[in-house]
């Protein structure tokens, strides 16, 4: 019983992991309907730039670099899309896609260069840590952080959609671009805005994956499928949805790593994808579908 | 440029591809005025009204607002200066409430400091909206989108109010209802271009009247000097 109870326990605290990578990469579909490609890549350097920090300047935590890598990352989605998707957005769906996967190329192979393919990750003292429940049930600390702080990040998102006037502004150039224009909004302005949240988002994720697992300059499209099979499942556009997906990704790995072996953990999360994929193809919280 | 005219479209051309939609129109547009534009579908109303809005770009030919030359204007800059628009169609964004489609018409910095106030007043301009302000748009009836549409235009505080065919598709009770709504903006000094394809209405609502037809203006005029006969033939090309 204790078993199950860990392995439930597990998967629905890796969703929260699970959700605040997807988040960004649902937020920009649904935005600026754009597929980046290069999500993950961004993520696996907010990894790396937080192991640079953590390692350089000893007296920073997990949360302090946070603090840093964060708004760091946030510039650097605002510049992408201002600066280089930008120019391609008019041109189609093909063009962005090229350029995010030319980007995604870049990002691995500059990783390569700087660090090595060697594994690395975050040292923190939370990876060590544990809670204990029962006396055969305990909870991974980093696992909880990682829960924890994919909830808030969502939430505040959430908040920051429903509550703010910005929020409203990106809702309102995602349903019609020409009209939000004409209401004195600078759409590329709010597309880069986008951007860079999303991207924001990711380097939270990105430093919290770097504390829970090993990870690699090649990281970045593992966890680009992870943020696919969490949009597919919660839906694109939608906060919750993201949550819902997460935590439904990581229930089927863990449980299918259970009932069919390790190997198949992975196979597991993605085979209930596909079956969700057919049985309602918009995802369960889709706020698109609803609103039609 | 006229001494105190509040718009002036000079020369104006504007093309789709190939296709020229408005040809060489010049006309001109006084403070506190209602301006009507009348034409069939396809004689380059709503291109014209895109234009001065800056979400049509001018083949060749001048803008100018107040004096300044907004013929290369993004759209959200001509909304800055003083420029709103309803859109043909309405455009309510669904996924937003009423107040949050008010408050986005607020968007410029300018608007934004009196959002607050300017809301009010749309409340008390349209009723239904303060009542209805925590539905979705998409929960609308077609009248009250396209009162919504109209207020958020006027929540960007403007000079200039472009109305493209805010009467399509409504029964006639709620459209009288908008055009008396219309008059009451009027009041309030704002000057106004509607695009009719309603030539009885268009005519009764302002002051001075255009026919457009293949992109060119064919007819002008006050609505005491033209006839409705003299419109229709304008209007039809015969």
């Amino acid at each position: 019983m204790e078993e199950y109870l860990q392995l439930i326990l597990n998967g629905v605290l890796l969703g929260g992991l699970y959700a605040v990578v997807g988040v960004g990469l649902s937020m920009i579909f649904g935005i600026v309907k754009q597929v980046n490609l290069a999500h993950g890549d961004l993520m696996i350097v907010a990894s790396f730039l937080s192991m640079v920090l953590i390692s350089t300047f000893k007296f920073l935590n997990l949360w302090t670099v946070l603090i840093l890598v964060v708004p760091i990352m946030f510039v650097v989605g605002f510049l992408l899309q201002k600066y280089i998707m930008m120019r391609v957005m008019d041109k189609g769906m093909e063009p962005p896609l090229i350029v995010a996967f030319g980007v995604s190329i870049i990002v691995q192979n500059g990783l390569l260069l700087l660090f090595s393919p060697d594994a690395r990750s975050l040292e923190t003292p939370l990876a060590i840590m544990s809670i204990k429940v029962t006396n055969m049930l305990y909870i991974p600390m980093m696992y909880v952080v990682d829960f924890c702080v994919g909830v808030v990040v969502i939430l505040l998102l959430h908040y920051f959609f429903k509550k703010s006037f910005w929020g409203w502004a990106i809702r309102a150039a995602a349903d019609d671009e020409q009209t939000a224009q004409i209401m004195g909004i600078n759409t590329n302005n709010i597309y880069a805005l986008a951007m860079g949240i999303a991207i924001a988002s990711a380097a939270v994720a990105g430093t919290l994956v770097g504390a829970t697992n090993n990870f690699y300059p090649h990281t970045g499209p593992q966890y680009l499928i992870i943020a696919f099979g969490v949009i597919i499942i919660g839906g694109v556009d939608s906060m919750m949805g993201s949550l819902l997906g997460g935590v439904i990704l990581g229930l089927a790995q863990t449980l299918g790593g259970k009932f069919f072996g390790p190997g198949y953990q992975l196979l597991s999360g993605y085979v209930l994808l596909l079956i969700l994929l057919t049985i309602r193809p918009q995802g369960l919280l889709s706020k698109a579908r609803r609103a039609d | 440029m006229k001494s105190g005219s509040i718009l002036e479209v000079s020369n104006l051309s504007v093309h789709y591809g190939e296709l020229l939609a408005v040809e060489d129109i010049s006309f001109t547009i006084e403070p506190g005025q209602v301006v009507s534009i009348i034409g069939a579908n396809g004689a380059g109303k709503s291109t014209v009204l895109k234009s001065i809005s800056g979400l049509c770009a001018a083949s060749s030919g001048s803008i100018k607002f107040l004096g300044e030359d907004v013929t290369t204007s993004k759209p959200y800059h001509t909304v800055a200066e003083g420029i709103a628009m309803v859109p043909e169609g309405r455009h309510i964004f669904p996924r937003l409430t009423v107040r949050e489609n008010l408050l986005i018409g607020s968007f410029t910095p300018r608007a934004r400091k009196n959002s607050d106030k300017n809301i009010q007043k749309i409340y008390e301009l349209f009723p239904i909206l303060g009542e209805r302000c925590d539905q979705f748009g998409i929960n609308l009836s077609g009248g009250e989108q396209q009162m919504l549409a109209i207020g958020r235009a006027l929540m960007s505080e403007p000079k200039l109010l472009l109305c493209d065919e805010i009467s399509l598709g409504l029964a006639p009770v709620i459209i009288k209802d908008i055009y008396d709504k219309v008059h009451e903006i009027h009041n309030e000094g704002i000057s106004i271009v509607l695009v009719e394809q309603d030539i009885k209405r268009s005519l009764k609502a302002c002051d001075w009247a255009y026919v457009f037809l293949e992109g060119k203006v064919v007819l002008q005029g006050s609505p005491e000097d033209l006839t409705e006969d003299a419109v229709q033939k304008a209007y039809f090309g015969t």
